[in-house]
């Protein structure tokens, strides 16, 4: 099939052939994926959380290995089993999670494990340091090879993570969401850094599901989701500057990114009465902008948001668990705004955790003693005085298993031998059983199945004709569009935009949520208004 | 007999040394990940059979060796629970220590004869430099200091050297931190945890053997009387630093000497006060300075590799 044209073609840096992973757990995160990279030119990969870009890169790092696929640099098939292979290889990865040590300098952590020593086997602390201080210039990094890396900046550090894998002699730089942590000025730094060593000739492949700094950024971008590739455009200079041309591939790209076509769920009924909480001017006077939000009796308000973005902080903020630097917050009408979380949740506020495991069960303790976590101050499980009374609170966990049909042989099995769909409808149960005037839902379906999430989407929407409000927070937009009344969309810590599921698509949900606070603000806010 | 005096000095240099050697031990053993509260079941059985080893044999220094060797497999066992069955080491340094209490005492009985103590045995005796010891006021120090005493003091250097100067120490001290991070660039942690659990193990067992083979030259049941804690105190109090270790230690095994000394002549003290005098000072440098402490980043947390 190669005529003499190809053997002409210079080769890509990286290619990866029909990748396939299959987890252990059954998940595939790669499915037969393809990409070729130039050698010298930042190429972006795109894609929601869960589309498998980490799966990837871990596989080209040698820290996964595919269950099929192959890989070529430069046109010589390699096969890495382990990140010292891939090392050797020249390729370096800086993983999504920081992996420096804080205790240590820089020039510390970037000799550890290839340690240059002088004679008597000491440490040649001095010359490694004048060697990472060049490099340092070289590429305009603005490190202190002697600086302890715990009084860095973030953006800092991210640079002492791509130094690193620098002084490990990397030609190809795998970046997994470099800027995911760091603030406008600290990612613009990153851009220029990166620029740099596209100009010195290495290749980069930058990982990041923010549309506007990879259109910036990026010469090439593939997109995958669910585990496939599902499109790439090459950007130019025209693509760059704001205009039609931009818009055109960023509506492009949303699409390929969040594209699924399932429609907004059926127009209900709205009719919401009074308002159950009011945040006005709320901020916890760190990552969240002061929030101005509301949620009525009788509706359930979806917040979208790309992972990571404020949602955590909000959920925080409204039980208490956060303070509230400034600001009200409102429930039923009631200042709550200083009282602390205990009054909060008996004043009305249920609370479906988003990590049901480690936040709302306890895995080694009985399912009964579970169903009772958050009511063991009530007086009607308590006889003589407040000792707990053993039979009331089986009784009371054996009705929450039949109400909310939770599949468990007893209720003095641990909640860690029930799967994860009935962990979560005793969860649903218990909050539930409060009869709470607000519920706030995190990712209440992440997960299940579609049995104990069609449970879930059931008793929220049964909640919401009961005239109580719901604050569903999720990362899945198809969940968001099919049960919200209305749609808040929260991005870099604040609201940047609001809608009734009727008058928006995914895509435009997407790009609201992934242009991010920092770019273009001023558009997002116009096209929510 | 005076309080303050050269004999305060020699007995406060005795007394801090066990300390001194069991604290280095915890602070390898911690620095690199690994909680060894353990130190003081090893100490005991490193007395123990340093004098059973030099009853039999007549030599201290096969005692010396065989204690120090005893050490060396408990700080095996420790890490065998700890780092490769992942078990809690508190629970695993638990065991150890109980173990140490038991069989040492079971044992007395059925090897000399006799409850509670043993028979006195050779002790390892004082070196006699000539020039030094002729010193005028000094030379009574060095004098009455055995081979183990200057091997305690050159300890303090080495292992400010191995830890901050080496690659080894490097790389021990990443594995305390960040043993995901440490792995990531070929540190082979758990190779890295043993070596540091084994030297451990030596190290406080080497403590034991000095209280029973150059202090007294017997073993008596409990004998320890809750050093290997006390030198869990210095080395918490030193900040798992070397150098602040050795002045936590000395600090601790002045305040034994002194309390010993005071007894002697006789302070209108009382007498249990004075006797618990050691363990409220360590009381205090921990309160006060627990707070302040800054242990290493991954202490008492298995390293699983995926
Ligand atoms: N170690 C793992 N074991 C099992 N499943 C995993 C593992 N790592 C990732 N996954 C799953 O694989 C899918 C892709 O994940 P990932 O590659 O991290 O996506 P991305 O980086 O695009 O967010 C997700 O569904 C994720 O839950
Ligand atoms: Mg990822």
């Amino acid at each position: 099939m190669a005529g003499p044209d190809a053997v002409q073609a210079p080769e890509p840096a990286v290619r990866l052939r029909g990748i396939w992973k299959t987890y252990s757990g059954g998940v595939q995160a790669n499915r037969g994926i393809d990409l070729a990279v130039r050698a010298g030119s930042i190429h972006g990969l795109l894609g929601e959380n869960g589309a498998g870009k980490s799966t990837l890169m871990k596989v080209l790092f040698g820290l996964v290995s595919p269950t099929r696929g192959g890989i070529e640099l430069s046109g010589r098939k390699v096969r890495f089993g382990s990140p010292a292979d891939a090392l050797e290889a020249r390729v370096g990865m800086v993983q999504q999670h920081f992996s420096l040590i804080p205790d240590f300098t820089v020039t510390q952590n970037l000799i550890l494990g290839n340690e240059p020593t002088t004679r008597f086997g000491r440490l040649a602390l001095r010359a490694a340091a004048a060697r990472i201080q060049e490099l340092s210039d070289r590429y305009g990094f603005r490190i202190d090879p002697n600086a302890r890396v715990a009084d860095m900046s973030v953006g800092a550090r991210q640079r002492v993570e791509i130094l690193k894998i620098l002084h490990r002699g990397a030609e190809v730089l795998i970046l997994d969401e470099p800027t995911a942590a760091l603030t406008p000025q600290e990612s613009a730094e990153l851009h220029g850094v990166l620029r740099t060593l596209r100009e010195q000739g290495r290749t980069v492949i930058f990982i990041s599901h923010k549309l506007a700094e990879v259109i910036d950024l990026c010469d090439r971008v593939t997109v995958l989701r669910d585990g496939e590739v599902v499109g790439e455009r090459e950007i130019g200079p025209e693509h760059r500057g704001p205009g039609p041309d931009r818009d055109a591939v960023e509506r492009d790209l949303a699409r390929m990114m969040v594209g699924r076509d399932l429609p907004a769920g059926p127009g209900r009924p709205h009719a919401p009465g009074a308002p159950v909480l009011i945040l006005s001017g709320a901020t916890d006077g760190g990552a969240l902008a002061p929030i101005d939000m509301e949620v009525r009796g009788g509706e359930i308000v979806g917040l979208a948001g790309v992972e990571g973005n404020g949602q955590n902080e909000l959920i925080e903020l409204i039980l208490g668990i956060r303070g509230c630097a400034s600001g009200r917050i409102l429930l039923n009408g009631t200042d709550v705004t200083r009282w602390p979380v205990d009054r909060r949740l008996r004043a009305g506020i249920g609370h479906i955790a988003e990590d049901r495991q480690s936040a709302a069960l306890v895995m080694s303790m009985p399912v009964a003693e579970n169903a009772l976590l958050g009511y063991q101050n009530q007086p009607r499980f308590h006889r003589r005085g407040r000792w707990l009374s053993v039979q009331r609170i089986r009784d009371f966990a054996a009705e929450l298993v039949r109400r909310f049909d939770v599949r468990t042989p007893s209720v003095r099995v641990t909640a860690s031998s029930l799967s994860g769909g009935n962990q979560q409808k005793l969860v649903v149960g218990r909050e539930l059983a409060r009869r709470p005037s607000l519920i706030v839902a995190a990712q209440p379906t992440r997960g299940l199945d579609l049995a104990a999430t069609s449970f879930v989407h059931e008793e929220l929407d049964e909640l919401r004709a009961d005239g109580r409000g719901v604050l569903l927070v999720s990362l899945d937009l198809t969940e968001i569009m099919t049960l919200s009344d209305r749609i808040l969309v929260v991005s870099g810590g604040a609201m940047v935009g609001s809608a009734r599921p009727s008058e928006v698509d995914e895509e435009t949900l997407g790009l609201w949520m992934t242009r991010g606070r920092t770019d273009r603000t001023g558009s997002v806010e116009a096209a929510a208004t | 007999m005076r309080v303050f005096s050269i004999g305060l000095v020699i007995s406060g240099i005795h007394l801090s040394m066990p300390l001194l050697f069991a604290a280095y031990g915890g602070l390898v053993s911690e620095r690199s990940g690994v909680i060894n509260i353990a130190l003081e079941g090893m100490m005991l059985f490193g007395a123990f059979l340093g004098v059973a080893v030099t009853f039999w044999t007549g030599s201290p220094w096969l005692g010396l060796a065989a204690g120090v060797g005893l050490g060396i497999l408990l700080g095996a066992l420790h890490g065998l629970l700890s780092i490769t069955v992942r078990a809690d080491q508190i629970v695993s340094a638990t065991a150890i220590n109980l173990l140490a209490l038991g069989v040492t005492a079971a044992l007395i009985p059925t090897i000399w004869g006799q409850p509670g103590v043993s028979p006195t045995v050779a002790r390892i005796p004082p070196v006699v430099l000539p020039g030094l010891s002729d010193l005028p006021l000094v030379g009574e120090i060095f004098a009455e200091l055995s081979i183990l005493d200057y091997v305690g003091f050159l300890m303090v250097p080495v292992a400010f050297y191995v830890l901050y100067r080496t690659p080894l120490g490097l790389r021990l001290r990443a594995c305390g931190e960040v043993p995901e991070a440490a792995a990531s660039t070929g540190v082979d942690v758990i190779r890295t945890r043993y070596l540091a659990v084994l030297t451990s193990g030596a190290l406080a067992a080497l403590g034991g053997v000095y209280l029973s083979l150059v202090q007294v030259g017997l073993f008596q049941r409990g004998m320890t009387q809750g050093r290997g804690f006390i030198a869990l105190a210095a080395m918490i109090f030193g900040k798992w630093r070397p150098l602040p270790i050795l002045a936590a230690s000395l600090l601790l095994g002045f305040a034994d000497a002194f309390q010993f000394r005071a007894q002697a002549v006789g302070l209108p003290l009382p007498h249990d006060l004075l006797l618990a005098l050691p363990y409220l000072v360590a009381l205090v440098a921990l309160a006060t300075f627990i707070g302040r402490a800054t242990a290493p980043g991954a202490i008492g947390k298995p390293y699983v590799k995926d």
